[in-house]
């Protein structure tokens, strides 16, 4: 193809680690426009390191660029600015704040009019999170907190959306809630999903495009389908 | 029975000059689990400022306006200038800091404005109200400690600025990550707390009159104050900073006599440590994992 459109965010080389040594060896990856990217692996095998990294949220070498332009080295929050949302590990909860306050806290940088509506979109998507609007967000289940997370990170109005683990620790019918509603996400509004998974085979469902990690250097990519009907590789890394 | 009425007046007003420290003291806390000793003593700099603009001819409200003004910006200065680089040093580095601005700032204080105690003038009606129970000054300082209070509150509570601070303040991680620039809101903070103690200082001058180490019983007062109502908690702050102001005067007058009042601040902040180490307000975080 002479004329392919060019990746949202496109890494190349990319090293990032939190002491003196690297956790991630140098590794290339590429998020579609419009598209749910997955990148699976084991525990430990920097999934995790690699969504704060494009983040800006630890040291980082090589080169990270969004729609073209060069973001490595840059302040999280000027990243976050030009459309980044992250639903990091752990959920980042503002346990002190209400549900209200967080999600006004996900809206904060937009100056723009349409604040109100994503509010009334995010009470269709959760409807949850309406009934508990003024309570404080650290009383809410573990779900929920997912759910308030995905809400956040929703209303920046984000053209890049990071999500790390959303199915951790959560009841299997949550999980399939929060899939269900990212798949939404993904078809209405006009947002790219970079996504973190432990859990391969739920991944490699929503995915288009897979990568997969091992110790710091991805070992197999490509069509999520392809990696989802190879035995070897679903034997050898995925376990199932 | 009047002197005991007129003995809890006197401890609320000179309270509320306790509680506007203590809440100085509660926001640098809680954006940096630091107290700073330095407070005070930025404080009594700003309160010869306002002193400088007064003898120099200005309103006084107008030089009450840019006292806190410049107080801000002073206080905006420090945090980028001499805490920015200390982000990452370990508490010791933060104490060896605070101490050290103590001194340059209180040294700075005499060498500028000299060490003669001067008299500074109040705005209020100078005279008994109310039949002796309370002085016009006393109303005056109480008033204006309750709108500043009020407003912090409102600024805090109802507006995205405020939000956002607060959100640097719990939790700077996530905060990053919805696009909250922390530094800065961590130098407004400092910028802010410099004010509320301008505010202090100017409001307490004309009572205990003006001297480099003005603020130094006021500030441990605020500190007992600051952790028995909270030291996580402003509003708890703010109640306990009220509250030792009438433990103080009751005791002062009825129990221990002045000379040994500042006692009764060690005595409180052992008490709180000792029993309630949290405070009365502290806050309980419920989280469910």
């Amino acid at each position: 193809m002479l004329l392919e459109v060019p990746p949202l965010l496109e890494v190349k080389g990319l090293k990032a680690g939190y002491g003196p040594t690297w956790v991630l060896a140098g590794i290339d990856f590429a998020v579609a426009e419009g598209g749910v990217t997955a990148l699976l692996g084991a525990n430990g095998a920097g999934k995790t390191t690699t969504l704060r990294a494009v983040c800006g949220m630890i040291r980082t070498e090589g080169s990270i660029t969004l729609a073209g332009q060069p973001i490595q080295g840059r302040a999280t929050e000027d990243i976050v600015r030009l459309g980044v949302a992250h639903v990091p590990d752990g959920r980042g909860t503002f346990m002190e704040l209400t549900v209200e306050e967080n999600m006004r806290l996900g809206a904060i940088t937009r100056r723009d009019k349409g604040v109100a509506a994503d509010f009334e979109r995010m009470f269709e998507l959760f409807p949850r999170l309406k009934q508990r609007f003024r309570q404080q967000a650290g009383t809410l289940s573990g779900g929920e907190q997912q759910m308030l997370a995905i809400a956040r990170a929703l209303l920046l109005r984000p053209r890049l959306l990071l999500m790390d683990e959303p199915s951790f620790g959560l009841a299997p019918l949550i999980v399939q809630e929060i899939f269900g509603i990212m798949a939404r996400v993904r078809d209405e509004q006009k947002v790219s999903i970079l996504l973190v998974e432990q859990n391969a085979n739920l991944a490699l469902e929503i995915a288009d495009q897979a990568y997969l990690l091992e110790t710091g250097r991805i070992v197999v990519s490509g069509p999520a389908a392809d990696i989802r009907q190879d035995e070897s590789i679903r034997r050898s890394y995925l376990g199932y | 029975m009047n002197g005991f009425l007129h003995q809890i007046i006197a401890g609320i007003a000179t309270g509320g000059i306790y509680a506007s420290v203590a809440l100085a003291l509660v926001m640098i806390y809680q954006a940096t689990h630091h107290v700073n000793f330095a407070q005070g003593e930025m404080a009594t700099f700003s309160t010869y400022i306002a002193l400088t603009l007064v003898n120099a001819g200005w309103p006084f409200w107008l030089a009450f306006v840019a006292t806190v003004g410049i107080s801000f910006c002073l206080g905006v200065l420090i945090e980028r200038v001499l805490m920015r680089p200390m982000d990452k040093a370990p508490v010791l580095t933060h104490v060896g800091l605070f101490i050290g601005l103590v001194l340059v700032v209180s040294n700075l204080t005499g060498w500028v404005f000299d060490y003669t105690v001067k008299p500074f003038p109040t705005p209020f009606f100078d005279g008994p109200l109310l039949g002796g129970l309370v002085s016009g000054h006393e109303l005056g300082s109480t008033a204006v400690t309750l709108v500043v209070l009020g407003l912090v509150y409102l600024f805090f509570r109802h507006t995205s600025l405020g939000l956002a601070m607060r959100a640097a303040a719990f939790n700077p991680v996530s905060a990053r990550l919805v696009g909250v620039r922390v530094g800065w809101m961590l130098a407004l903070g400092w910028g802010l707390a410099a004010a509320i103690g301008a505010i202090a200082g100017i409001m307490v001058a004309p009572v205990v009159f003006l001297e480099p180490n003005m603020m130094l019983g006021i500030l441990l007062y605020a500190f007992a104050g600051a952790l028995l109502g909270g030291i996580d908690n402003p509003l708890g702050a703010v109640v306990g900073g009220f509250a030792v102001g009438v433990i103080e005067n009751l005791g002062g007058t009825y129990i221990v006599g002045t000379e040994l009042k500042l006692t009764l601040a060690l005595v409180i902040i052992i008490g709180v440590l000792l029993v309630k180490p949290s405070g009365l307000f502290g806050r309980v975080v419920l989280s469910r994992v």
